[in-house]
């Protein structure tokens, strides 16, 4: 009982919880949800599938987490900026006005740094908005959340730019002669750079600090606006990353489609990692959880066959249930009604 | 000074940011204003010619948005058709999918006193006010593509008949089994955006002949009309139904696109004499092109090019002629063989019609849009 309070009490807990919930619901629904198999050479199964496209919500959500930490705001251009970068990158390989080319313009590592590049840029400007000129962040982002979208539509003169270029496919699905989907080693690469950085750095410490108190951190020697600035720039960069994975799924840049609505699903993803959107704290590791918990529902959705009008009622009655059991108020209460139990019991 | 030098930094950027911004709808607000100016220094000089503007025929033309390929080729038709070339002086306003935005263009149209308007209006209610204020104003209203619901004070409407898109594939399915000997047809169907009236007519045609054929369809979910849609949706449908289906309906080509990709990376065989029969709707450039390498086995057109249809109407409404209250475009349907050559169905309007089945070369997939 007391190692059980104990596991309960760790900061991962409900995360991790919650993941299995999900699971458990196919498990009893129907075990072939588990199944994987090798199959033309590729790893086949629906875990691969959740894994595999819930890569972009959980680099989204690496970036997201930094920015509720340090600036108790969200990025809510992150959807946006994915589609800017698609679209940069996509524009600079076919050329301006081509709307399908076999053959690229510029070597493909160019084009995709390029797309990552203006993810940083649109991070940059978020970043020097919020931290420079003390904007609310989410003020601030919805700039780019408007603009982003429609400057990606002009890049691409208002048509869905088409790469249709092998190795191009390569990143949003699968390297020849590997059987894991490639989005899930960009993901895991994301998150092992953003974790060494926090870890082996004070970085993390530093963005805790000016979360919890910006002025107290100044005080203490913290150069505050340039860590909010910092953890903004690295949002950016990992929207422009998940950008160009979404990109390279569908060979093409849709800019009226990547990334739309990804900025609730990265907050959400926060969300449920038990991060407060308050600032502060944050815990990484729960928000990529988190990250996968949504596409885990997604999948399970697709996989038990809701009808299409009905899902989102599924998954808004899921997410409710979700927060609010990690929801303070709910615990607490939780808590008062084992203590009552506890002390009726003495009584007795 | 730093504040001023900042200050002033900030001013010429929102400045220049306006001037970005405007694009295309600001210049149709801009176009006007000149117009009317022009229209009123003329009026002052109370010239007897007619001014050179003055032949041309005024149209104003509130457009849903940009949101795919579609779209622009069908901006770009009815932008072709009602060009200066042909007399005409259009005024474009792309509404960005905003309905308020809508009718305010419709509005603006009625005090720039425009002569016609036309109209691809984003939802289909909300419409009777506005409309009768251009009846008052005398100016008569054209719909395209999609439909409004609560008022009649438009004149003519030019579009697409979903439901016979969806009947004409049902057909084709159903002919084409039979040419080849398929007796069991296990369907899977990937929807378009839930709602829409293509994903409605399209559903609801293609499921009359199912029920009537008895086929079976394993399921229908909705891959929203985008490509990652149709691949996501497609992913789970070949663990679900692996091995149990031999027909897979995708309400338009980009989630056709998607679906390809998903069931060649599990290993499933799609088009012509495959284990799979594709079928999608739309017949855009790219998806004829697959369909012409034999990928797609049949593509049912959407055809985007109202604009020639439009500018029939203003010249009979010119000419006082009395036109049609609708208007069905003629839509081909185009196949990968040429086993069968035409299909015979009772389409939405109840009338038995015989239609060509079109056989997709190099040339036909190059002239669509």
């Amino acid at each position: 009982m007391e190692n059980f309070k104990k596991l309960t009490k760790q900061p991962l807990f409900l995360p991790i919880f919650c993941m299995i919930l999900v699971l458990l619901i196919n498990l009893i629904k129907s075990p072939a949800f588990f199944s994987i198999k090798i199959q033309d050479g590729v790893l086949f199964g629906r875990l691969i599938d959740i894994l595999n496209r819930g890569s972009e919500i959980a680099i989204l959500a690496v970036g997201q987490t930094l920015v509720v930490a340090v600036s108790a705001g969200t990025d809510i251009s992150v959807g946006s900026v994915m589609s800017l970068s698609a679209c940069s990158c996509c524009m600079l390989l076919a050329g301006y006005g081509n709307n399908s080319v076999n053959e690229l313009m510029v070597p493909m590592g160019i084009g995709m740094l390029f797309g990552v590049l203006m993810g940083g840029v649109c991070g940059a400007m978020n970043g020097a908005l919020v931290s420079k000129l003390k904007i609310q962040p989410m003020v601030a982002t919805l700039i780019l959340f408007t603009a982003a979208r429609a400057i990606g539509l002009l890049l691409c003169n208002n048509q869905i730019t088409y790469i249709r270029y092998e190795p191009y496919k390569y990143l949003g699905n699968f390297l020849p002669g590997c059987p894991i989907p490639t989005p899930v080693f960009v993901a895991a690469l994301v998150i092992l750079i953003v974790t060494i950085l926090l870890k082996k750095t004070a970085l993390g410490l530093y963005i805790q600090s000016v979360g919890i108190n910006s002025r107290a951190a100044r005080i203490s020697g913290i150069n505050s606006d340039v860590i909010c600035f910092i953890c903004y720039l690295v949002c950016g960069i990992c929207a422009g990353i998940a950008g160009i994975v979404a990109s390279s799924r569908i060979y093409s840049a849709d800019s009226n489609n990547i990334g739309l609505n990804y900025e609730l699903d990265a907050i959400l993803a926060v969300a449920l990692g038990g991060n407060s959107l308050g600032g502060g704290k944050f815990n990484l590791a729960g928000s990529i959880i988190g990250a996968y918990t949504i596409q885990a529902i997604t999948t399970t959705l697709l996989a038990m066959g809701v009808s299409t009008d009905k899902a989102p009622v599924f998954k808004a009655i899921i997410v409710i249930i979700i927060v609010v059991v990690q929801a303070p108020a709910f615990k607490a209460y939780m808590a008062a009604r084992k203590a009552q139990k506890a002390h009726i019991k003495e009584a007795a | 000074m730093k504040k001023r030098i900042v200050a002033g930094m900030l001013v010429s950027l929102m400045a220049a940011s306006m001037v970005a911004c405007g694009g295309a709808s600001d210049t149709a607000s801009t176009d006007t204003t000149s117009d009317t100016a022009a229209a009123e220094t003329t009026e002052d000089a109370g010239s007897d010619d007619a001014a050179a503007s003055g032949d041309l025929i005024t149209v104003g033309f509130a457009q849903v948005g940009h949101e795919s390929d579609w779209r622009t080729a069908s901006t770009n038709s009815v932008q072709a058709a009602f060009s200066e070339e042909n007399g005409y002086d259009l005024q474009f306003v792309d509404c960005d999918n905003d309905s308020a935005t809508q009718i305010e263009a419709v509005r603006q149209f009625i005090q720039d006193d425009v002569d016609y308007i036309v109209i691809d209006p984003i939802v289909s209610t909300g419409w009777d006010t506005v409309l009768t204020e251009c009846e008052d104003a005398g100016i008569p209203v054209i719909v395209i593509d999609r439909t409004i619901d609560d008022s009649d004070k438009y004149v003519s409407w030019v579009g697409s008949e979903f439901m016979n898109e969806g009947l004409a594939a049902g057909t084709w399915l159903k002919d084409y089994a039979a040419a080849k000997g398929i007796s069991d047809l296990n369907i899977l169907v990937i929807e378009g955006s839930n709602g829409s009236s293509a994903q409605i007519g399209r559903t609801d045609g293609f499921k009359k002949i199912a029920d009537a054929e008895g086929w079976t369809i394993l399921d229908s979910q909705d891959g929203d009309f985008t490509q990652d849609g149709g691949q996501q949706v497609m992913e789970s449908y070949c663990k679900s139904y692996e091995g149990k289906f031999n027909v897979v309906v995708c309400q338009n080509d980009n989630e056709a696109f998607g679906a390809m990709d998903a069931m060649k990376a599990a290993g499933v065989s799609y088009g012509v004499d495959k284990d799979v029969i594709l079928i999608s709707f739309d017949a855009c450039k790219a998806g004829l092109e697959y369909v012409e390498s034999g990928d797609i086995n049949a593509d049912f057109m959407c055809y985007p090019l109202q604009g020639e249809y439009c500018a029939d109407i203003v010249q009979q409404l010119e000419s006082g002629a009395t036109v049609a209250k609708q208007t069905f475009m003629t839509e081909p349907w185009y196949v990968a063989e040429d086993i069968l050559s035409s299909i015979t169905y009772t389409n939405n309007a109840g009338e038995e019609v015989t239609e060509d089945l079109v056989v997709v070369t190099d040339a036909a997939s190059q002239a669509s849009y």
